[in-house]
C-alpha cells in the first residue's frame, strides 16, 4: 500500500508543482491547495499505513485490544489541515485584492515591488 | 589610588555618555549657555585625571575595571600610565575649551543640543579608547570613535558634501577598524594575552613569532586609515566638512592621533624591527610631504589647516617609527605641542569664518584690529606650529632634529624629509595667522569685530598654554613629556630640553627650517598657481577613487540584484524547484539511497476506485476549460483525499478533510465568479516542456524519497507511547484527539493562534479599501495609479 | 443560490449542523471528532446560513463579530494552561475534577475547555472570512 501512496503522492506533487510554476495566480493557488494535500500525504504514509483500525481505545480497556493505525502522524496532519486552509483563504484574498488593485492576474504583470527597469538606486550621497 | 578611585574613573569614563543624554533638554533650557554647565563634564574629568599625575610621573601604573563578559572572560578594563594620562588629559582639556567654543559657534543652531550630544559622545569614545586595557574595550571605543565622528562631519547633513564626507571617513575609518580587530587577534593568537598590560611583556614573543608581519601590518592598516597617513589621507581634509569645532577638536587634536596613539603604543611591543623602522618612516615621510605640498595649494584656512594636520600626523608616525630614544621623545613633544596650537589655530580658523563670513584667505585681509584678541592668539599659535622659541613647538623642533640625526643616510634623508615639511608648516601656519589679519582691508561679507567669549576663550587659552608649558618646561616635561616618552619607548627616559637653546647641529637645521619657512611663506602665491597645475596635470587622486569605487560597487550590485532578483515570478518558482530537485536526487544517487524496487501489491478494487477518482480530479484541474470545472475538480481530488484517509483508519482526518474541501470550494467559488479570467494554461510549448520536466522531476524525487522512507524500519516507540498513555493518563479514547489538546497542546495553542491571525490579516485585506488607504501607502508605479484613479 | 426552497431550510439546517458540531466537539475526546472539526462544522453552517440568507441575518444571530468569538477561544485555550501553574505543573497540564450535577458525575477538566478553546477560534476565524467573502458579493 505504501507503495502505491508514494506513487500517488509523486503524481500529487507533480501536479502541484506544475500549476504553481504557471504565470497565473489562479493557477497557482490551486497549485498551493494541491501541494498541501501531497504534503499530509506524504506525512501520512511515512508513518506507515495499517487499513481501517482507527486509533481508539475501547470502552473496557486502557489500551489498544490491536494494532491500531498511527496515531501521531494523524494529529499533526488534523491540525495541518486547519492550518493550510487558513493559508490557502489568505492567499485567495491576496490574489482576489492584487487582482482588484491591478487589474492581472499575471504574475508578470504584478510588479509594484520589483518595477520593470528600474532605475539605479543614487549614485551620490 | 584606592576603590573610591576606581569607581571615580569608571564614572570618568562614562560621563560624557550621560553628559551626552542630559545635552538636548539643557540647552532646551538655557540655550547656548548650556555649554557653561557641559563644559563641567570635560573639565571635572580633566581635574580627576590632574589627580594620577603625581603617581605617574613616579613610575606607577594604575590600572582597574569590571568583570564585562564573564564567560569570554573579557573585562571593562583600563591602565592608565604616562601615555594614556597625557591623551586623556588633552582629550578633556581641550574638550573643555571646545564645549565652550561650539556654545558660541553654533548659537541659535536648530540642533544645537543635538551637537553637544554627538561631541560628549565622541570624547566619551576617545577617552575610553586611549585608557582601554583590553582589546575588545579598545576595539569598541575605536569603532565608537569612527561612529561619533561619522555624525559629527555629516552633522549638516541637509548638505550633499557633508554627507560624502561623513561616508567617506565612515568607511575608511570603518574598514581601517575592521583591519584592526583582524590584528588585534592575531596578536591575541600569538601571544595569548587580551590586554595591553600584559602584551606589554610579551613583546619578545610577538617579535619573534611567524605571523608578526602580518599582524604589524594589519594593526598598521587600522592606524593609518584613522591618523589619514597616505594614501589614506583623503578622508580628512573632506572631514572639514564638519562644523568647526569638530575640526579643530576630532581632526586636530584628537580622533586623528588614535592611529598614532596606537602606534606609540605598541612601540615597545612590535617595534624595534626592520619592518617597524621601515614602513612607518616611509609612510610617515611621504604623508608629511603630501599633506605640505597639497596643502599649499589651499585657499581655505581650514583646508590649509587639515592638509598640515595630515603632515604633522606624518611626522609622527615618522618619528615614532624611528627607533631611537629621542625621536620618540621629539615625537612625545611634538604630539603636544600640535594638539595645542593646531586646536587653537581651528578655532581662530573657525571664529574668523564666524565673524567675517568667510574663510577663503584671498578675500581676507586686514581685520586683526577687529578682532585684537583672536589676532594674538593666532599668532601665539602660529609661533609654536613654526618651532619658535620661547613656544613649547620650538622644543619639539629641537628634538626632531636631534632624533634623526643620529641615523647614517637614512636619518639624513628623513631630516632632509622633516625640513621640507617644517619648512612648508611654518609657511602655512603664518598664512593662516598673519594673512587674514593684516595688510590692507578687503571687504569680507560681514563686518568682522570680536566674537563673544565662548569664541576666543578657547584658542586664547590653548595658545596661552603653548607658551607657558615651554617656559616652565620643568614641570611639563616632569609630569608630560618624560612619563608619556618611558611608556612610548618602553624604558625610562627623562626629557629634559628648555627654551634656552643650545648652540649645535639641530639649533642650526632649526633655523634653516624657519629661513625656508620664510621664503615659502613670500612665495605661497606662486607655490599655489605650481601646485595647482601640477594637480591638474595628475587628474586622479584617491578621493576621486573613492567616488569611482563607491558608484562602482553600487552600479555591480544593482546589476546583481536586476540579474537574481528580476522580478518574475515564474523565475523564482522555477529555480526554488530545480534546487529542490537537486537537493532530493543529487545526496540520493551520491550515497547509493535510492530506494529498491518495491513489489506492486494488489489493491481491493475501491481503493483502485477512490485512488483513480483523485488522479481525474488532478487532470482534471489541468485541464479545465473553465474555473468552475476548474474549482470542482479540486474538489474532487480533495475529497478523494479524504475517502483515503477514511479507509486507511483516520476519521477524523477524513472529516476534517471533507470539511476543508467543502468550505475551500464555497470560498474559491465566491472569489472567482468575480474574477473574470480564464484558468486556462497560456504558456507557449516550450515553456510547457520545461515546466512539466521540472515538476515530473521533483515529484519523481519526493516519491522516491517517500518510497525510501518506508522502506527502513519502523519506529514506532512515539505512537506505541501515545496509544498506552492516552487513557492512563489523560482520560481519553479518542488518541489522536489526546495528542492535539492534551500531550502536544502548546503546539496547538500555536496551531489554533495562526489560525486567527490568518482571519485578522483576511478581514485586514477585505477591509481596506483603495480610497481608505492609509496615508503612507507606498507609491505605485504610474500605470497602477491611472488604473487606480480610472 | 438563493432559492426558496434554500433560503426556508436554510436556518434549520444551520441549526441543526451546530448542534451537531457541538455534539461532535464534547465527544471528541472519547470518539472520533474534536474542536477542530466541530469548529469547522459551525463555520459551515453559518456559510450555507450566509449564502441563503445573506450575511446580515447571520451577523444578528452570532451577535458578536466572529474574530471576538476567535480572540475569545483562544483566551479560554491559553487560560485552560495557566490552571496546571498554580499547581506548580508545567504549562498546560491536564486538570481533571469530578462534579456532580443531579446526581450525575460528570469529568470536567481543563482539556475540555482546552478543546472548547480550539473550536472557538476555528469558528470564529472561518467564519470571519467566508462572512468577510460573502458580503463582497453585494457591495
Amino acid at each position: 500500500m505504501e507503495t502505491i501512496l508514494a506513487f500517488t503522492v509523486a503524481v500529487f506533487f507533480a501536479v502541484s508543482i506544475y500549476l504553481m510554476l504557471s504565470k497565473h495566480i489562479i493557477r497557482i493557488l490551486l497549485g498551493v491547495a494541491i501541494f498541501g494535500n501531497a504534503v499530509n500525504l506524504t506525512l501520512f504514509t511515512a508513518g506507515r499505513v495499517t487499513r481501517v483500525v482507527p486509533p481508539i481505545i475501547p470502552v473496557d480497556l486502557d489500551t489498544p485490544a490491536q494494532a491500531t493505525a498511527n496515531p501521531l502522524p494523524q494529529a499533526l496532519i488534523l491540525t495541518a489541515i486547519v492550518i493550510s486552509f487558513s493559508i490557502f483563504a489568505f492567499l485567495l484574498v491576496l490574489a482576489f485584492r492584487a487582482y482588484q488593485e491591478l487589474g492581472t492576474d499575471d504574475t508578470d504583470g504584478m510588479r509594484v515591488a520589483e518595477p520593470k527597469g528600474e532605475e539605479l538606486p543614487p549614485l551620490g550621497y | 589610588m584606592a576603590a573610591d578611585g576606581q569607581w571615580l574613573t569608571f564614572l570618568a569614563l562614562i560621563l560624557p555618555f550621560l553628559g551626552a543624554a542630559a545635552a538636548p533638554l539643557l540647552v532646551r533650557a538655557m540655550g547656548h549657555n548650556a555649554a557653561w554647565v557641559l563644559a563641567l563634564v570635560p573639565g571635572f574629568i580633566f581635574y580627576h585625571f590632574t589627580g594620577f599625575l603625581q603617581p605617574v610621573a613616579a613610575g606607577e601604573t594604575i590600572s582597574g575595571g569590571y568583570a564585562w563578559i564573564e564567560s569570554l572572560d573579557t573585562d571593562f578594563s583600563w591602565y592608565i600610565d604616562g601615555l594614556s594620562l597625557t591623551f586623556a588629559l588633552l582629550i578633556s582639556g581641550i574638550g573643555t575649551l571646545i564645549v565652550l567654543y561650539s556654545g558660541g559657534y553654533l548659537k541659535g543652531h536648530a540642533h544645537h543640543g543635538r551637537f553637544f550630544s554627538f561631541i560628549l559622545m565622541f570624547m566619551g569614545a576617545m577617552q575610553g579608547l586611549v585608557l582601554a586595557d583590553s582589546f575588545l574595550t579598545l576595539f569598541v571605543f575605536w569603532e565608537l570613535t569612527s561612529i561619533t565622528s561619522f555624525l559629527l562631519i555629516g552633522f549638516d547633513h541637509g548638505r550633499e558634501a557633508s554627507r560624502r564626507a561623513a561616508l567617506q571617513a565612515l568607511v575608511v575609518t570603518g574598514l581601517g577598524g575592521l583591519s584592526l580587530l583582524a590584528g588585534l587577534l592575531v596578536i591575541g593568537g600569538i601571544t595569548g594575552t587580551a590586554s595591553l598590560s600584559a602584551l606589554l611583556a610579551e613583546g619578545e614573543s610577538l617579535r619573534g613569532a611567524p605571523l608578526y608581519m602580518a599582524a604589524l601590518l594589519l594593526v598598521l592598516g587600522g592606524a593609518f586609515t584613522k591618523s589619514a597617513q597616505f594614501p589614506f589621507h583623503f578622508w580628512l581634509p573632506n572631514a572639514m566638512e564638519a562644523p568647526t569645532p569638530v575640526s579643530a577638536y576630532l581632526h586636530s587634536a584628537t580622533m586623528v592621533k588614535a592611529g598614532v596613539y596606537l602606534v606609540m603604543r605598541l612601540n615597545p611591543v612590535m617595534g624595534d624591527t626592520l619592518a617597524w623602522e621601515t614602513i612607518l618612516p616611509a609612510f610617515g615621510g611621504a604623508t608629511l610631504l603630501v599633506g605640505t605640498l597639497l596643502g599649499v595649494r589651499q585657499t581655505d584656512l581650514k583646508l590649509m589647516l587639515a592638509y598640515t594636520t595630515v603632515a604633522s600626523l606624518g611626522l609622527l608616525v615618522m618619528l615614532t617609527g624611528f627607533g631611537s630614544k629621542v625621536a620618540v621623545e621629539a615625537a612625545v613633544l611634538y604630539l603636544v605641542a600640535h594638539s595645542m596650537f593646531k586646536g587653537a589655530l581651528f578655532m581662530v580658523a573657525g571664529a574668523i569664518d564666524h565673524e567675517a563670513g568667510t574663510r577663503d584667505i584671498t578675500h581676507l585681509g586686514g581685520i586683526g584690529r577687529a578682532m585684537p584678541i583672536t589676532f594674538a592668539a593666532a599668532v601665539l599659535a602660529a609661533l609654536s606650529m613654526g618651532g619658535l622659541p620661547p613656544f613649547f613647538g620650538f622644543l619639539a623642533k629641537e628634538e626632531i632634529y636631534a632624533g634623526l640625526a643620529h641615523g647614517g643616510s637614512w636619518g639624513a634623508a628623513l631630516t632632509a624629509v622633516a625640513i621640507a615639511g617644517n619648512a612648508l608648516m611654518f609657511a602655512l601656519g603664518f598664512a593662516v595667522a598673519l594673512k587674514p589679519f593684516t595688510g590692507e582691508r578687503v571687504r569680507t561679507p560681514k563686518t568682522p569685530h570680536e566674537g563673544p567669549v565662548l569664541l576666543w576663550i578657547g584658542p586664547a587659552v590653548l595658545a596661552a598654554s603653548g607658551l607657558l608649558s615651554a617656559l616652565a618646561s620643568g614641570l611639563s616635561h616632569r609630569f608630560i613629556s618624560s612619563p608619556m616618552a618611558s611608556a612610548v619607548a618602553g624604558e625610562p627616559v627623562s626629557v629634559s630640553i628648555s627654551v634656552v637653546p643650545h648652540v649645535g647641529a639641530p639649533l642650526l637645521l632649526s633655523a634653516l627650517t624657519v629661513a625656508l619657512g620664510i621664503a615659502a611663506y613670500l612665495a605661497l602665491e606662486r607655490g599655489r598657481a605650481a601646485m595647482a597645475a601640477v594637480l591638474e596635470a595628475i587628474g586622479w587622486g584617491p578621493d576621486r577613487g573613492f567616488d569611482q569605487a563607491v558608484r562602482g560597487t553600487v552600479i555591480a550590485s544593482a546589476a546583481v540584484t536586476r540579474f537574481v532578483q528580476n522580478g518574475r515570478l515564474d523565475v523564482y518558482m522555477t529555480v526554488t524547484f530545480i534546487i529542490l530537485a537537486a537537493a532530493l536526487f543529487v545526496p540520493m544517487i551520491a550515497f547509493g539511497e535510492l530506494p529498491a524496487v518495491p513489489e506492486l501489491p494488489l489493491l481491493p478494487f475501491y481503493e483502485v476506485a477512490v485512488l483513480a477518482i483523485a488522479f481525474i480530479g488532478l487532470g482534471a484541474v489541468l485541464w479545465a476549460r473553465d474555473r468552475l470545472t476548474a474549482i470542482v475538480s479540486l474538489g474532487i481530488q480533495g475529497f478523494a483525499v479524504a475517502v483515503l484517509f477514511m479507509l486507511l483508519g483516520a476519521p477524523d482526518l477524513s472529516f476534517t478533510q471533507f470539511m476543508v474541501e467543502t468550505l475551500s470550494v464555497v470560498i474559491l467559488a465566491l472569489v472567482m465568479t468575480r474574477l473574470h479570467l480564464s484558468p486556462a494554461d497560456h504558456r507557449p510549448t516550450d515553456q510547457k516542456l520545461l515546466d512539466t520536466s521540472v515538476a515530473v522531476v521533483c515529484g519523481a524525487g519526493l516519491g522516491l524519497m517517500l518510497l525510501r522512507v518506508v522502506q527502513v524500519p519502523f519506529d514506532g516507540t512515539l505512537s506505541a507511547f501515545f496509544a498506552e498513555n492516552a487513557r492512563v493518563i489523560a482520560h481519553g479514547r479518542n488518541i489522536v484527539n489526546v495528542i492535539i489538546v492534551d500531550f502536544r497542546g502548546l503546539d496547538t495553542l500555536g496551531e489554533i493562534a495562526v489560525v486567527m491571525i490568518a482571519g485578522l490579516a483576511i478581514l485586514a485585506l477585505v477591509r481596506i479599501r483603495p480610497g481608505a488607504a492609509p496615508a503612507r501607502a507606498p507609491k505605485l508605479p504610474k500605470a497602477v495609479e491611472e488604473k487606480l484613479e480610472a | 443560490m438563493r432559492t426558496l426552497i434554500f433560503r426556508t431550510i436554510a436556518p434549520y439546517l444551520a441549526s441543526l449542523m451546530v448542534l451537531f458540531s457541538v455534539f461532535v466537539l464534547l465527544r471528541g475526546h472519547n470518539e472520533p471528532g474534536g474542536g477542530f472539526i466541530g469548529g469547522l462544522i459551525a463555520a459551515s453552517a453559518f456559510a450555507i446560513y450566509g449564502i441563503a440568507c445573506g450575511v446580515a441575518p447571520v451577523r444578528r444571530a452570532l451577535y458578536f463579530h466572529p474574530m471576538a468569538i476567535s480572540g475569545f477561544g483562544l483566551l479560554v485555550s491559553g487560560l485552560s494552561g495557566v490552571v496546571s501553574l498554580f499547581k506548580d505543573m508545567p504549562f498546560l497540564t491536564g486538570q481533571w475534577a469530578e462534579v456532580h450535577i443531579l446526581g450525575l458525575a460528570v469529568d470536567i477538566s481543563t482539556i475540555l475547555f482546552f478543546d472548547i478553546g480550539v473550536y472557538l477560534v476555528v469558528v470564529g476565524a472561518i467564519t470571519s472570512i467566508a462572512l468577510a467573502l460573502e458580503e463582497r458579493e453585494h457591495v
